[in-house]
């Protein structure tokens, strides 16, 4: 069957069985590499993505139920060239070990920081609870998300392009 | 089209369109007992053994280090990047040493057609086989090019200097690029031992926290894993196997199955059966119809004791460790303990993946096993092909800390590819099956006697291990899981002791301390009841937990500081520096001591007594209502030798720390007789955001121009053990098994 997602801001046409997740049509229909398997059971937020400005786990979401709203990946926040906010954050916090989780745990914040520009240390930690990291990277990811909080609010330049 | 070019075609589409080349690029291994890994596998012969690192066994300047006439450089190396960050110290000790900006450099990983096999990426070794290796290599790289600029100007070589940018500078303001002077050089030559290190205090690299070059890609969704590769033509493949190893489903219905719309084939070879379909999607709905049957254990049930009864029913060899006589004072206090932990598993986010492609006789595997050589001669064997048909390349996967599914899903992926030509296979594990059937890190059991005389000093020391082989490393078709289920299956090897110094279940039993009437024994299992290999650190986890809990309880017996009795028993001073350190920075004279609720801990351990030292203190909070145990700050000292990346070596014991704090306080591998029963996150819970340190500070010892230390398994026993001494001081109770969970810690709270 036929569908329409607005990916990223686009409108992409993928031709897919309806009960198929979205993980599987961002990655082999779209070659979007974002969005991660992990474990396709909602447990780990690999596969986390925005839909209509909030975190889910796209790893659940039959394409069938989308058509209309609204989806982002991390491809949609920046790219090398232009990181978004989150990405330069976490790149000046060297925020990554492994690097698996991390795309899903960008998209998670940004969620949080879309609703709520300057989190608490305790809003993020409760925030950021339904993602898994097994490299114990967690401190840094922390670290980078407050970093992002305090450039959205201006403490903290960001720059204009990522170079 | 020949199956190389279709292999080089397949790789560059790949490629293409990625400005992470050089994060490809980029990739390592090792070998043996002498130099690499450290954890068995079939490492390399070595030829040259007075060199350093893998130029024992790779010692020609050309396997390393290449110079194109126009100055670029590219770099080889057998080790691989995991996610520690191995790409990026490389290639600084490359440009450090041959004195070029380090983005001048491309750095090519673990490729079987490529790279020095320098064994497996593992036991912390990378920076000591490949690190010295390049190191070395380089300086004799830079030492030919300033003789060759030398013969050129006819002036002598300590006129001649290099000037950071790849340019060799002599008198008069004269300069000549590494391109032109390389072109007249062959780098076709053995590695000299002594050529030139550079001058730390002249470093520009080495020492610098260089950012590192694969983070980028991998926050803007570029390709960065093997699970993003995507080649012309390609098939998925899930496996169709039971709930756990050593299970099968009965009576699947495999006729429905391969009848299922968009099903390519349902691979059957013996009882190795995988579905290969167009789709992803399609793939994953067969595996599902698939598992709607009852399944059958096929092996021996599974253990249903506790560990400790587990391990000590088993048939053992005692392998002697250590045996020390001396004369002492008599003994006044003796303090007897057994200590265990779980079978754990790897736990890798992204489940293990791989892709075959088998075409005019030759087979390409892509893999991000940790022995990408280990993974040709395994898929050699299994599919009957010479090694030389069979290329391996590795790509970067999920991080493993240890033998995950890694091995096993590159040789399933090759087995599937062997049976449908032509056709790229791409076969990713489902979290259930990499839960299921991968291989653990082995349950382990400790017991120590020590005793103190009247003045505090530690008289006697006895410590037993019990443990199965860490090493199970695949280096042929009998290694991994398809080689016991196809037709002809292949025997499963012996497991065999890693020997001292390196050790496996022994790794660390010896003590570094300064201590007398030592015995250490192994008691060797081989007989595994669970699937097992080796885990990050290896029985360093256990037995530094062991020697570092007892430490504490003598200190407690014989009313002394924990760090005091510690100082008291070392003699190596880097290890005193480590210790004072990171006492220092946590404020450990003035620390809060137990009170019921709060307390604190540490450990320490130099890993193998060759590695990294490195000490970990924490402070802790108990809710005695729930058990639940809040590290509010941990705090680390490590020094391991010259440090390449700081930034990279603090990454990593934070991730150690915050790795074995989740092992320690919360892990276990369930199972029932029939099967594993943790086949997914809420039946394997590990830590998360909410049950992070407050804070956690590392502290990097600065040692400019010593060896290199691995560092990336160092803070496993040392946290363990500094968490457990942690709840001892808070709440007076010693916990000794493994893991020491809230509902433990609470239910001895309780019974007090
Ligand atoms: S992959 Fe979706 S939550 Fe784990
Ligand atoms: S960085 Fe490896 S899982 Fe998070």
């Amino acid at each position: 069957m036929t569908i329409i997602l607005n990916v990223n801001g686009a409108e992409r046409r993928i031709d897919a069985e309806p009960a198929t997740p979205l993980l599987y049509a961002l990655r082999n229909d779209l070659g979007l590499n974002g969005a991660k398997y992990g474990c396709g059971l909602g447990q780990c937020g690999a596969c986390t993505v925005q839909l209509d400005g909030k975190a889910v786990f796209s790893c659940l979401l039959p394409v069938a139920a989308l058509e209309g709203r609204r989806i982002t990946t991390v491809e949609g926040l920046g790219t090398l060239d232009k990181p978004g906010v989150l990405q330069q954050a976490f790149e000046t916090e060297q925020a990554a070990q492994c690097g698996y989780c991390i795309a899903g745990m960008i998209m998670r914040a940004q969620a949080l920081l879309d609703r709520n520009p300057s989190p608490t240390e305790t809003d993020i930690r409760a925030h950021m609870q339904p993602n898994l990291c097994r490299c114990g990277t967690h401190m840094r990811i922390l670290r980078a998300v407050r970093r992002a909080a305090d450039m959205m609010s201006g403490k903290l330049a960001i720059l204009e392009s990522g170079q | 089209m020949t199956a190389n070019t279709a292999t080089q075609l397949s790789r560059r589409t790949f490629l293409s369109g990625s400005a992470l080349v050089v994060a490809f690029s980029l990739s390592s291994r090792a070998f043996g007992q002498l130099a690499g890994g450290g954890e068995g596998s079939a490492g390399p012969a070595v030829v040259a053994p007075h060199l350093p690192g893998s130029l024992k066994s790779s010692p020609m300047l050309d396997s390393w280090i290449r110079i194109d006439a126009d100055g670029k450089v590219t770099v080889f190396t057998g080790k691989v990047e995991l996610g520690q960050g191995i790409r990026t110290a490389l290639i600084q000790v490359a440009a450090e040493e041959l004195d070029v900006p380090p983005t001048a450099i491309h750095l090519i990983t673990a490729d079987t057609v490529l790279t020095p096999d320098e064994g497996l990426t593992a036991g912390s070794h990378s920076m000591q086989d490949s690190g010295s290796a390049i190191r070395n290599a380089a300086a004799n790289v830079r030492m030919l090019l300033v003789r060759e600029a030398a013969r050129t100007w006819n002036v002598e070589p300590a006129g001649i200097d290099t000037d950071g940018m790849g340019n060799l500078t002599g008198p008069e303001g004269r300069t000549l690029g590494y391109g032109p002077a390389a072109s007249s050089l062959s780098l076709h030559v053995e590695a000299a031992a002594d050529a030139p290190l550079r001058d730390p205090a002249r470093y520009r690299t080495m020492g610098a926290s260089l950012r590192r070059v694969d983070i980028p890609g991998k926050l803007t969704g570029e390709p960065a894993y093997l699970q993003d590769m995507r080649l012309p033509g390609m098939l998925h493949a899930r496996m169709l196997r039971g709930p756990s190893f050593g299970t099968r489903f009965q009576s699947s219905d495999i006729a429905a199955i391969s009848a299922l719309p968009g099903v390519v084939k349902v691979v059957r070879q013996g009882n190795f059966l995988a579905v290969v379909a167009e789709r992803e999607w399609t793939a994953i709905t067969a595996l599902r119809k698939f598992q709607d049957a009852p399944f059958v254990r096929t092996a021996s049930p599974l253990p249903s004791g506790d560990v400790a009864a587990t391990l000590k029913g088993l048939p053992s060899r005692d392998i002697g460790i250590l045996d020390t006589r001396n004369a002492t004072a008599p003994a006044a206090s003796t303090v007897n303990a057994r200590y265990s932990r779980p079978w754990l598993n790897h736990g890798s986010i992204g489940p293990s993946c791989a892709m075959a492609h088998f075409q005019d006789g030759a087979i390409t595997v892509w893999t991000h096993s940790q022995g990408t050589f280990d993974v040709r001669r395994v898929v050699a064997e299994l599919v009957g092909l010479p090694p030389e048909k069979v290329h391996a390349i590795h790509v970067e996967g999920s991080g493993c800390y240890g033998q995950n599914g890694a091995d096993d899903v590159a040789a399933d992926a090759a087995l599937i590819a062997w049976d449908m030509p032509g056709r790229p296979i791409r076969l990713q594990w489902t979290r259930e099956e990499e839960f299921g059937w991968e291989p653990l890190g082995p349950g382990m059991l400790t017991e120590l006697e020590a005793s103190l005389d009247t003045d505090k000093r530690i008289v006697t020391w006895k410590h037993e291990v019990w443990s199965n082989p860490h090493n199970n490393r695949p280096v042929g078709a009998g290694g991994v899981i398809a080689g016991g289920e196809v037709a002809k299956p292949f025997p499963v090897p012996e497991g065999k002791p890693i020997p001292m110094p390196e050790g496996d279940g022994s790794r660390n039993s010896n003590p570094l301390y300064d201590l007398p009437n030592m015995q250490v024994t192994y008691h060797f299992l081989k007989d595994m009841p669970l699937r097992v290999s080796a885990l990050r650190s290896l029985g360093a986890h256990l037995n530094v937990f062991s020697i570092e809990c007892m430490f504490d309880e003598l200190a407690r017996a014989g009313g002394v500081d924990p760090l005091e009795l510690r100082l008291a028993h070392m003699k190596d001073e880097r290890a005193r520096e480590v210790m004072t350190t990171m006492a220092g920075r946590f404020g450990w004279q003035s620390r809060a001591r137990g009170d019921g609720v709060r307390g604190c801990g540490m450990g320490f351990a130099r890993y193998k007594n060759l590695g990294a030292y490195c000490a970990v203190a924490m402070e802790v909070e108990i809710d005695r209502e729930t058990g639940r145990v809040r590290v509010r700050r941990a705090v680390a000292a490590v020094d391991s030798g010259q440090a390449v990346n700081p930034d990279g070596i603090r990454n990593q014991i934070e991730g150690g720390i915050i790795q074995s704090l989740s092992w320690t306080s919360r892990e276990e591998m369930t199972f029932s007789p029939d099967r594993r029963t943790s086949f997914d996150w809420s039946a394997y819970p590990i830590l998360r955001f909410e049950d992070m340190p407050d804070t956690i500070e590392v502290h990097v010892l600065d040692r400019p121009g010593l060896p290199f230390l691995g560092t990336a398994e160092a803070a496993q026993g040392p946290t363990a053990a500094a968490f457990a001494n942690a709840v001892a001081d808070a709440t007076g109770l010693r916990l000794r098994d493994m893991p020491l969970s809230p509902e433990r810690i609470k239910a001895a709270l309780g019974a007090i």
